[in-house]
């Protein structure tokens, strides 16, 4: 198992390595940027600019500062577009806060999907199950971008039960309506994964040994079915954590919470490549990370597996 | 004593044994088409796509406005006047600049459904010959191109899409090379494991005994051989793409003005729906949920009749 982990581990840091490195050079290759205006500035004021922010250095050494910054020193260099800030200080405001109602809709997502899916299952064709399936299904065709809307229309237009956007360190009432719209789509695939997955189970040799031997329903489903009924749910929370953290730059830009996800947008519109830059490697770093991750935890939950 | 073979008997043997008409033997696409037509809710379901194709193609017809002509008379008084109606030939409303919203609906439902076969098309072209490369010449060749494939699966590829977005410029062209150049990674290792699990089959040995060209065997017995599982992948990344670009647009990234896409309308309704103008967000909404579960079904009934395996 260690050894598993070691070279999983292995693999893991040339991927975020090649990350940094093709992140960095489409980037640069791109025409433009933040100091190209409809008004060109003179010459040798553009140079000063550059030498500031070292973008008069060859490519190589640009990326070789960048890359020793970012290993050594956690560093990912100052904003171009925010005079007095640097990329790690917005991502240190933003992140937080994406973290915060990211992880909740990540847990509301796979908590709801899970306890809908098994209901369904093991009310198999009964009006449970064909409430859940039909709930699952019209879930997954609204994804966040249109449950916003729908969510602020009902609750804050008609009803006036919740603030509209805003995040105010984090209270529950703003909490809500985000956490809601992240985790609706991947609740409803969550959903049919563990619906399909548990009737799979429930029709298998060991579980129909469980009925003969007289073992109550209980603790036939939360002792013998439930592990193997997880085991495709696991290694789709990979993607349902890299979708959460795409949703934040809707949630920021839809709910003004305020997270990382403004700062993405904000500073593709006014091509900060230093932030966009900063916050790619960020997200892709956490992805292969979580990857990792729900690798490790299906290998500990899988008695079959082989590593 | 007539000869073996000229009795009216015989000859009405012959005539059966030769009649290839009477009994057909059921082929393979046979079987999975019938499992498809009798599948009530894909059969449903392509109907309201046929449905809402003929919409984008006839609709312009039935349109008393064009998608770019602002009705002066409406516009100064949007929520009272601009609702839909019969009278004023708005069907579906003006949106928030006096435009017909009929008209911007059926543009906007064209775009998505043309990003959504575009980006799947490309997704399939692409994916598959990366991923039948990779799996029939294996090797280093294999590891190198499948390892390139997981970094890129390593990055949220709506990122990557916003980041081809930023750096191409925003047009139709950098949108549907950005679509094509995310959505192919995923159909690749698919291809590529399909790939290699034919490779070793007799059929595929058979082949090479008898000197066939490594570039007839994948063309004529390796790729037909992957079009069932290709097609059902393929058919559920349309809605993917679809997705993928709504959402590209809702936050102003992606297609921008004249053009139009439905997640740029949802995005204006949403905007516009605190004035009382509901119809700007419902209309575009209805077309875009109808035409996404409508898509999910399609795909899932396409699993269900050509990948054995889910049955």
């Amino acid at each position: 198992m260690l050894i598993y982990i070691l070279r999983r581990l292995l693999v893991a840091i040339p991927t975020i390595a090649l990350l940094v490195i093709a992140a960095f050079c489409m980037m640069h290759l791109a025409p433009g940027g933040p100091f190209t205006s409809e008004r060109p500035l003179p010459p040798d004021v553009l140079a000063n600019i550059e030498a500031r922010y070292g973008l008069d250095q060859p490519l190589w050494k640009q990326l070789w500062d960048y890359f020793a910054n970012i290993v050594l020193h956690f560093d990912f260099g100052p904003s171009f577009v925010y005079k007095d800030r640097d990329v790690n200080d917005i991502i240190a405001t933003g992140f937080p806060i994406s973290l915060t109602y990211g992880s909740l809709a990540f847990l509301a997502a796979t908590l709801v999907g899970v306890a809908l899916g098994i209901a369904a299952a093991i009310r198999h064709n009964t009006w449970v199950d064909y409430f859940a399936v039909s709930l699952g299904i019209a879930a997954q065709a609204l994804p966040n971008f249109i449950m916003g809307p729908i969510l602020i229309l009902t609750f804050t237009l008609w009803l006036g039960w919740l603030p509209g956007g805003g995040w105010n360190g984090g209270q529950w009432q703003y909490l809500i309506m985000p956490v809601i719209a992240l985790s609706t789509s991947y609740m409803g695939s969550i959903a049919r994964i563990t619906r399909s997955s548990m009737l799979e189970v429930m029709n298998a040799n060991f579980i129909r040994t469980a009925r003969a031997k007289g073992l109550p329903q209980r603790s036939i489903i939360w002792r013998h079915a439930m592990k193997p009924t997880l085991l495709p749910v696991i290694s789709y929370l990979g993607p349902v954590f890299v979708y959460v953290l795409t949703g934040s730059v809707f949630v920021d830009l839809y709910f003004s919470t305020g997270g990382l996800g403004q700062a993405y947008v904000n500073s593709a519109l006014t091509r900060d490549y230093a932030v966009l830059l900063g916050v790619t490697i960020l997200y892709g770093a956490l992805t292969v990370i979580v990857n990792l991750l729900t690798d490790l935890a299906y290998a500990w939950f899988d008695p079959k597996i082989r590593y | 004593m007539a000869f073996f073979g000229t009795s009216p008997k015989a000859a009405a043997l012959a005539d059966e044994i030769t009649d290839f008409t009477a009994v057909r033997g059921r082929s393979l696409f046979r079987d999975a088409l019938n499992r498809f037509l009798r599948n009530k809710a894909a059969m449903a379901s392509l109907l309201i796509l046929l449905l809402i194709v003929c919409f984008v193609i006839f609709g312009p017809f039935f349109s008393q406005w064009s998608n770019e002509e602002i009705d002066w008379v409406v516009m100064g008084d949007v929520k009272g006047m601009g609702g839909p109606s019969l009278e004023t030939g708005h069907y579906f409303g003006v949106d928030d600049l006096g435009r017909d919203l009929f008209a911007r609906t059926i543009q906007a439902t064209r775009t998505s459904l043309l990003v959504g076969l575009i980006g799947a098309a490309m997704a399939l072209l692409v994916g598959t010959f990366w991923g039948v490369v990779a799996g029939y010449y294996g090797g280093k060749l294999d590891s190198i191109m499948m390892r390139f494939v997981d970094i890129l699966l390593a990055i949220p590829l709506t990122l990557v899409l916003i980041l081809i977005l930023v750096v191409a410029g925003r047009s139709f062209t950098a949108l549907f090379l950005g679509l094509g150049a995310v959505s192919w990674l995923t159909m690749s290792r698919i291809v590529r494991g399909q790939t290699l699990a034919l490779k070793s089959r007799e059929f595929i040995e058979a082949a090479r005994a008898t000197g066939v060209s490594e570039g007839t065997i994948i063309w004529r017995h390796i790729l037909p051989n992957l079009a069932g599982v290709v097609i059902v992948y393929a058919s559920l990344l349309v809605p993917e793409m679809i997705l993928a670009e709504s959402f590209i647009s809702f936050l102003g990234l992606g297609i921008s003005e004249p053009n139009t896409s439905l997640g740029r309308l949802i995005a204006e309704g949403a905007g516009t729906m605190a004035y009382g103008t509901l119809w700007q967000l419902l209309f575009p909404l209805f077309f875009y949920v109808a035409l996404i579960i409508a898509m999910f079904f399609v795909g899932d009934g396409l699993r269900d009749a050509l990948d054995p395996k889910d049955r």
